[in-house]
């Protein structure tokens, strides 16, 4: 037996959860190792070459503010960059880039290997080692042996891994890449559920065999956006995508191959996301659309290769020829990587902690697609929260758990561990109870404070958030303060805004809540000083939203007086016989830390939580007693 | 659920009793009780001192109209069963000045509590002691579980229905609304906001209409109120024997009441009609002159029906005059009885006080015009365009209580659309009032705004 080394902290995997999981535990201050299939590997995105949109952009924002890499390495290799929903609320603007794959890849693997407490190795896991279900290292494919005090499950789809194309199937990561046979069984000796989850991506086709005069150019927004709150970043050279449609034509082939896609031949096993479903279910389960929308998207400034988002599909290779071609602009197509779906083992999420540590086995946790989820933004911000936790304890010290209203990260996390997930999950806004004020624009005044206690926050960052937030509470005091009264000469200035004369005094601040004004407008008619254009931003919304916001806000100090009411570990739900019988079975399961997050288990109702409270004062009221004797 | 918001219920058995107490407990109690209690000597719910009895009236605030005489007991937290502000009102026990009572609560800020709940604050805010925890457990589970049953007793198929239909048409415009904020670059057609609007507007008059049958269910239920008046010798007792007569009676003894009989239900076509101090109809001595014409008035006021019997062979006498000017605005029918003699009466004059009441010629003499009559209050109890709703009708206030607050959000979202707010802050109130709804009928599930998303538009990468 051969004890290679020893670590705080192991990360197995290193796509975008296991490098955030692995920097922040080593940044924390653990001795951590992040191990690898291929390093040629790290952080890859095997599917569109995009980071953000509506939500995920929102988890990159809150990843930044918690001292995450995701915002600044995609900031750093973007070939382009769109705010989109600008024409609804500012809680729905969601900032979308598009990655050049490679340098995303080449960067995140800089910053790993740069990073001091941090070794990477490649090495293929092939068992969790583990005493009384709780965990002491790994042992790999070599044979050798790490020790540690903590292990993040970070295996995407890796884990038994099986590519299908058409008729062709084959065990496999994606991108050619090996997949990790054994590690699951090890998992399944420390009694984890598994379950067998599926998703696909469409070909990548060469740039030069393509006609975009035939399609719709979709550039960037000329104004330079960036995820990272810290990101400087002022111009970027970005690179066109472009729109084009299927027809009655390719969806006719579609139709007349369906016998040969795997979906109806039985070789895909696992369950599928509705969102990102393949080009053969689109048009069978919308069978009159007559058009489906094609994104050509750019996978890096130093290839050919070319994204064809909207057309995942695992059908035969011929078939997948024959119907890109009827497809304007794509007449002449050549198909540089074949579509492919591909089926894997995931975990149950509810097996989880909201540390993402495994409420069975100690010091053993999972962040990332292994825990049913799909893409790379919600695997980086568990990967982020199960570094964190892993760290903390390793240190003895309290877990972090963010809830609802903190941050998506922590909707995200509570819809896993509470209520599961029966196919891939994707964040949503919709899934936000409290969208309107989990802004990307505010991240950082949410989470940044957070980050700092724990230890991610540089002072450069921190020194940044304190200037905004207190520019943010100087201004909005000032507004409030100065009351202007319709004179003849403010009633001009209320001309010149072009808004309705004054009939009362108002402060400044009401008058910022008409639609018509701006905070510049303000500013240039009664003399307060201009702002920075973030801080300014924060003030607007303040005023313009503060009815629904602070009707949100009541609703989340609701909510968090009951997640404040923690359940001891040791209930016996089975034993609580005034909870209706499916309610103790699903406590019982799902074994929530607050009578909040009991509450959100489906099958628990209002009179199950009635019953729950007065169990817990009774048996509170019987320790006291206890204590007193 | 939450200690700090204000609960209101019907403390005493369902039922006629010669008392009811409807109980609130929370920090708004002694406020919203001020709103509509006025003591006897002007004093006010705040200034009544902890555990004191005030005796006074409650006027409803809308239209300053007296609900009923009671006592308000005062109990300040924590020396209250459930340690809050409590107060009581002990009113008289009939069902419609406890429901009333209970409605005014509602409307002033609190809400109707869960089973169980005033024991369950009782004992969390430590007024029982550890013995208790059991029982308070069963009696949780035990009131929750008669509740639903009675929830889906009550519940017509007709009405779960209608608000089923409601909250899918919601439900689609949920999901376009979330389909087109989570997935902007699909090509999903956008529900402007206007057409939103539009379809709320819709969905508001279908609200107000199921509202307007909050009575209905109660009438069903409770019978319509009915009570008869006229001069001595108009027919009154002739009348109520040709109802009784002709359909089957039940004849109601109320023990503790100093008559034998005060009420009579009769059933026509299926609405019980609750004929009310029919031992005084039954006196032959002169009914308007022994009750008085402020005691008519007591009657027209809690009355869900009056009829007014009117001799054809007689000029109007004061008295006529007096009580046909109470008819005004209340669900009344004029009966010209004894048209079988010669008329000296002057409809004309008649109709000068009550020109939207309908008026009947009878004769309960010869039975003419009783088919009609039957026929013309089974048409006032389902309203009408209420009839065509093939019978949706809210049979609680508990759902008439969630419907308000669901047409509270339903035009919460017009305000929204009409101050020109962006489509993820016209979703929250219709968000909202598809939760109301769902309470109603008891699905209130998450996840089925994303299952419609993907249901209704193909979305995918």
């Amino acid at each position: 037996m051969f004890i290679a080394g020893e670590y705080d902290v192991i990360v197995i995997g290193s796509g975008h959860s296991g490098c955030e999981a692995a920097l922040a535990a080593a940044r924390m201050g653990c001795q951590t190792l992040l191990t690898t299939i291929n390093l040629d590997n790290i952080a890859f995105m095997p599917c569109n070459p995009s980071v953000g949109g509506p939500a995920k952009g929102h988890l990159v924002r809150e990843l930044d503010a918690l001292g995450g890499q995701m915002g600044i390495n995609a900031d750093k290799t973007s070939l382009q960059m769109r705010m989109l929903n600008t024409g609804k609320g500012p809680a729905v603007h969601a900032l979308r880039a598009q990655a050049d794959k490679d340098l995303y890849h080449i960067t995140m693997k800089e910053t790993v290997e740069n990073q001091p407490n941090l070794d990477v190795k490649q090495v293929l896991v092939e068992r969790i080692l583990s005493k009384d279900q709780k965990v002491y290292g790994i042992e790999v494919e070599t044979g050798e042996i790490y020790y540690t005090k903590s292990i993040i499950l970070a295996t995407g789809t890796y884990l038994g891994g099986k590519i299908i194309i058409g008729e062709l199937a084959y065990k496999g990561g994606p991108n050619g890449q090996r997949a990790a046979e054994n590690l699951t069984s090890s998992l399944k000796e420390l009694n984890i559920r598994i379950m067998r989850f599926k998703t696909g991506t469409p070909a990548r086709v060469d740039k030069r065999s393509l006609d975009f005069s035939k399609m719709i150019e979709q550039p960037g927004d000329e104004e330079v956006h960036n995820f990272s709150f810290l990101s400087e970043i002022t111009t970027r050279m970005q690179l066109p995508c472009w729109l084009t449609y299927t027809n009655e034509k390719t969806h006719e082939i579609i139709r007349n191959n369906l016998h040969r896609a795997p979906m109806y031949t039985g070789i895909v096993e696992g369950v599928g996301p509705r969102y990102c479903p393949s080009i053969e279910s689109k048009i069978v389960r919308f069978a009159d659309k007559n058009a489906h929308q094609l994104f050509i998207e750019p996978e890096g400034h130093h290839t050919n290769e070319m994204y064809v988002q909207g057309m995942s599909t695992s059908l035969p290779i011929d078939v997948q020829y024959e119907f890109l071609r009827t497809i304007a602009g794509m007449e002449n197509v050549k198909i540089m990587r074949p579509g492919y779906a591909i089926d894997y083992d995931c975990i149950d999420s509810t097996q989880l902690k909201p540390t993402l540590e495994f409420k069975t086995v100690q010091g053993l946790f999972s962040a990332g697609q292994i825990n049913g989820t799909s893409g790379y933004e919600e695997a980086a911000a568990q990967g982020l929260v199960a570094g964190i936790n892993a760290a903390l304890l390793v240190k003895g010290q309290e877990p972090l758990i963010l809830s609802r209203s903190d941050g998506y990260i922590g909707v995200l996390i509570d819809d896993l561990v509470t209520k599961g997930t029966n196919e891939p999950y994707r964040i949503m806004t919709s899934r936000a109870e409290f969208r309107l004020i989990l802004r990307q624009d505010n991240a950082d005044l949410r989470l940044t404070e957070i980050g700092r206690k724990i230890g991610l926050v540089s002072d450069e960052r921190y020194a940044k958030f304190v200037c905004k937030r207190d520019s943010i509470e100087e201004s909005l005091k000032l507004l409030r303060s100065v009351m202007i009264t319709p004179t003849p000469e403010i009633q001009a200035k209320m001309q010149a805004m072009g808004t309705v004369e004054l009939r009362t005094g108002i402060m400044l601040y009401d008058l910022l809540r008409r639609t018509e004004i701006n905070y510049n407008m303000i500013s240039e008619h009664f003399a307060v000083p201009l702002l920075d254009s973030a801080v300014q931003q924060q003030v607007e919304i303040s005023a313009k939203y503060e009815g629904y916001i602070s009707k949100q806000l009541e609703q989340v100090e609701r909510a968090a007086r009951l997640d404040e009411k923690l359940l001891p570990e040791d209930i016996d739900y089975m034993q609580l016989s005034g909870l209706a019988v499916e309610a103790r079975e699903k406590l019982n399961e799902i074994r929530p830390l607050s009578v909040g997050q009991a509450g959100r288990i489906s099958g628990v109702s209002p009179a199950d939580i009635s019953i729950l409270m007065i169990y817990m004062e009774q048996k509170r009221r019987r320790d006291e007693a206890i204590d007193l004797s | 659920m939450f200690a700090e918001d204000t609960i209101s219920t019907i403390a005493t058995a369902p039922g006629e009793g010669a008392i009811g107490i409807i109980r609130m407990s929370g920090s708004l109690t002694i406020k919203i009780a001020e709103t509509f209690f006025r003591g006897i000597n002007g004093k006010s719910a705040r200034h009544i001192a902890s555990q004191q009895v005030a005796y006074g009236h409650i006027i409803d605030p809308d239209n300053g109209l007296v609900i009923d005489e009671v006592l308000l007991l005062v109990m300040h937290g924590p020396k209250s069963y459930t340690r809050e502000d409590v107060v009581e009102i002990h009113c008289h026990g009939g069902p419609v000045p406890m429901k009333k009572i209970l409605a005014l609560t509602l409307q002033y800020g609190a809400r109707l509590s869960e089973p169980g709940e005033f024991t369950k604050r009782a004992f969390l805010n430590g007024r029982l002691d550890l013995s208790q925890a059991e029982a308070v457990m069963d009696i949780i589970r035990a009131k929750t579980d008669a509740s639903l049953r009675m929830a889906v007793g009550h519940l017509s198929g007709a009405l779960s229905d209608e608000i089923r239909k409601m909250r899918y048409e919601i439900l689609r415009m949920i999901a376009n609304l979330e389909a087109t904020i989570d997935f902007p670059e699909e090509d999903i057609e956008v529900l402007a906001a206007q057409d939103v609007r539009a379809a709320v507007e819709l969905l508001l008059a279908d609200v107000n209409h199921l509202l307007l049958t909050k009575e209905t269910g109660r009438i069903l239920r409770e019978g319509l109120e009915t009570v008869i008046l006229g001069k001595p010798n108009v027919g009154k007792s002739s009348l109520l024997n040709a109802l009784l007569k002709e359909k089957r009676a039940i004849v109601t003894d109320i023990p503790g009441t100093t008559r034998d009989v005060i009420e009579e239900f009769v059933n026509l076509s299926g609405v019980p009609l609750k004929i009310v101090d029919t031992a005084g109809i039954r006196e032959t001595s002169d009914i308007i002159e022994q009750m008085g014409v402020e005691k008519a008035k007591e009657f027209v006021v809690t009355a869900d029906l009056i009829l007014l019997l009117l001799d054809a062979s007689l000029p109007l006498s004061a008295e006529d005059r007096e009580v046909l000017a109470m008819l005004s605005g209340k669900q009344a029918i004029v009966l010209v009885n004894k048209t079988d003699l010669p008329v000296l009466l002057n409809l004309d004059e008649v109709y000068t006080y009550i020109a939207d009441t309908k008026v009947l010629k009878i004769s309960v003499m010869e039975g003419t015009g009783l088919p009609e009559l039957e026929q013309m209050i089974v048409d006032m109890v389902y309203g009408g365009e209420i009839a065509q709703k093939e019978g949706a009708f809210l049979t609680n206030l508990r759902q008439a209580n969630l419907l308000e607050q669901a047409k509270y959000h339903l035009e919460a979202t017009i305000a929204t659309i009409d101050e020109g707010m962006p489509s993820d802050c016209i979703v929250i109130d219709l968000k909202e009032s598809w939760d109301k709804l769902g309470e109603i009928t008891g699905d209130t599930v998450g996840e089925d705004i994303i299952d419609q998303i993907f249901t209704q538009f193909c979305i995918g990468k």
